[in-house]
């Protein structure tokens, strides 16, 4: 195991010393800011219009989950794109070659890899959701409800999205584990809208399609549970926010992910285990 | 892994034959491969390896572009999987982390972490191989000193040239004091100066009591530095010589003549391995150095009329011609 923490302090070194991880933060810094001055601004407005104090905490709850679900896409790109090229890029350049002929094991190799993107999502996730969070707090006093499960949730979802392209990356070339990958969860976006939607229409057929799509990739159900989990009830019933509470993924659903997760991270390194580098 | 066509089952039949069991022993082996195979969809990369490597040899691994030479060395080395077969390296099975700590690699064309410097590039290969910290302040600029590129010990590896990425790529291989070294192509990429360079290291390797082996296509590398030298071609090996068989050899003959009939060139080949007439020239491999009056005696009583007739050394190229054809790239 030595060996793995030997990758993964490598892997993080690369994401700061090719400076992914300070572009990442001094973005989500800016991202941040902006919401922080959109929010102040939403704020003078409600003063200037006499918005009762109910309505605005709706409202600004609204705002605060339309925020987290940009932080969410953030993540989602994040993690794709940061370590899209880990493996696949250096299968093809064959600077894995070098490391693999040491006495370490592949799955030290990718479980290092994997700890070490790992470790850096987790802080620019943690930076992203209870920043907002906390803005959020002190310039309007309003709060998600759970931060810490949406935490948990959008964090677990980053995880899934970075087995699967661990798992694609020891198939497939650079470019087409992104698409993959992406594509992947593109289709559990729409699963999930279109749940949403079959659910709100009492369309049951369309509720199936999305659980079926939730199946095939779960990352997004995992982000419409971290708002369940965060965004008020009465904001989800008065409509407040475009999240809606019409269809829930459950806890078994969830679990299902967590599953698919560790799955998916087992199939990458018995897939790098017996490929040829 | 994909489907080996009946086609290509029945051309190994046919090539994979009983291998004579090993004379030494195998503890005294650095390498030991029987019939070692691969095969990459419908392609046959490596046929059938069996070779035997002493400790504290430098072994040559001679083939032209395409002969299945890389593809050996990774199974060797457990980058690619056998189809069938198996080997011993460092008397332990392939793949073995026990063996690979005592190995070292250099690939054809070194390739790393572009955003690491010299330095930090030698640390983190020694710390896979679980050198002490200690161990390794002496030791990484040693090796940088051996390749050459002190001066660049702070250069991260986007700067460096071909040929500097080649040494630093010989130096992360002789990090851990190996005692098995593979080289595939070491002076790919390298100028004169870094040719000695790699030959100097052999030597020095040699002396330390490593096994090198070294997998090229450079003639004039491998006959330098090698004690002994495999022919590979399509994918098997088709000969293992000693080097001083080239040297103390001089078991060639060529002649000019004229009057040399179909009958006679026949009969040539009681002498000889390989006989070629081209025109006027003449070109033999005799069986024995001891031949050459016998051979001339044959000739003249024979009719043909022999206006120059010179023993030649059989040189490395010309028995590497004779085996893999001269019309092969080298």
């Amino acid at each position: 195991m030595t060996h793995a923490w030997i990758m993964a302090g490598v892997t993080f070194r690369e994401a700061a010393r090719k400076k992914i991880l300070w572009m990442a933060l001094a973005a989500g810094v800016a991202f941040l800011l902006l919401f922080s001055l959109g929010l102040h601004f939403q704020m003078e407005s409600f003063e200037d219009n006499h918005v009762r104090g109910f309505v605005r905490r709706q409202a600004v709850s609204g705002i605060l989950m339309m925020g987290f679900y940009a932080i969410d896409s953030l993540v989602v790109v994040m993690t794709v794109l940061a370590s899209v090229d880990t493996l696949s890029g250096e299968i093809a350049s064959g600077a894995i070659q070098a490391i693999a002929t040491k006495p370490v094991s592949r799955w030290e190799v990718l479980a290092g890899k994997w700890l070490g993107f790992s470790f850096m999502l987790s802080l620019y996730i943690a930076l992203m959701v209870i920043g907002i969070d906390t803005l959020a707090h002190f310039i309007t006093g309003v709060a998600a409800r759970h931060i810490l499960r949406g935490f948990g949730l959008i964090w677990m979802e980053s995880m899934l999205l970075l087995s699967v392209t661990f798992f694609f990356g020891t198939w497939f070339s650079t470019l087409t584990n992104g698409v993959l990958t992406l594509g992947l969860h593109g289709l559990a976006f729409l699963g999930g809208w279109l749940e949403q939607a079959g659910a709100l229409t009492h369309t049951p057929k369309a509720v199936d399609v999305g659980i079926v799509a939730s199946i095939l990739m779960p990352s997004e159900s995992l982000w419409r549970r971290a708002v369940f989990e965060m965004q008020s009830p009465l904001t989800t019933a008065l409509n407040f926010s475009p999240f809606s509470g019409a269809s829930v993924p459950s806890p078994l659903m969830i679990g299902y992910a967590a599953l698919y997760l560790v799955l998916f991270f087992f199939l990458a390194i018995q897939r790098l285990e017996k490929r040829d580098l | 892994m994909g489907v080996v066509s009946s086609s290509i089952r029945d051309q190994e039949a046919e090539t994979l034959q009983p291998e004579p069991l090993p004379t030494v022993p195998r503890t005294e082996l650095a390498i030991s491969a029987r019939r070692l195979r691969k095969v990459f969809e419908d392609k046959i990369a490596v046929r059938g390896l069996t070779l035997d490597v002493r400790r504290g040899e430098v072994f040559g691994f001679l083939g032209p572009n395409g002969a299945g030479k890389s593809t050996s060395v990774k199974m060797l080395l457990d980058l690619v999987k056998p189809s069938s077969g198996d080997a011993e390296v460092l008397g332990r099975p392939i793949g073995d982390l026990q063996a690979k700590a005592r190995i070292g690699f250099l690939p054809e064309h070194f390739r790393f972490y572009d955003w690491l410097t010299a330095t930090e590039l030698l640390r983190l290969h020694g710390r896979l191989y679980d050198i002490p910290p200690e161990a390794l302040r002496h030791r990484v600029p040693t090796m940088l000193e051996t390749v050459g590129l002190s001066p660049h010990s702070k250069k991260q590896l986007r700067h460096f040239s071909k040929g500097m990425l080649q040494r630093i790529g010989l130096a992360q291989s002789l990090i851990n004091e190996p005692d098995l070294l593979f080289l595939d192509e070491p002076t790919s990429g390298l100028d004169p100066v870094g040719r000695r360079l790699v030959r100097d290291i052999i030597k020095s390797e040699r002396e330390r009591g490593a096994t090198v082996f070294l997998n090229s296509h450079l003639l004039s590398e491998v006959e330098v530095t090698c004690d002994r030298v495999a022919f590979i071609k399509a994918g098997e090996v088709i000969e293992i010589r000693d080097m001083n068989s080239f040297a103390e050899g001089r078991n060639g003959i060529r002649a000019r003549v004229t009057g040399i009939s179909e009958d006679v060139l026949l009969g040539l080949h009681a002498f000889a391995s390989s006989v070629l007439c081209d025109s006027e020239l003449l070109t033999m491999n005799l069986n024995g150095p001891e031949l050459a009056p016998r051979v001339l005696r044959y000739l003249v009583e024979h009719g043909v009329e022999v206006f120059e007739f010179t023993p030649v050394r059989l040189s490395l190229e010309d028995r590497f011609l004779e085996i893999l054809g001269a019309d092969h790239g080298l």
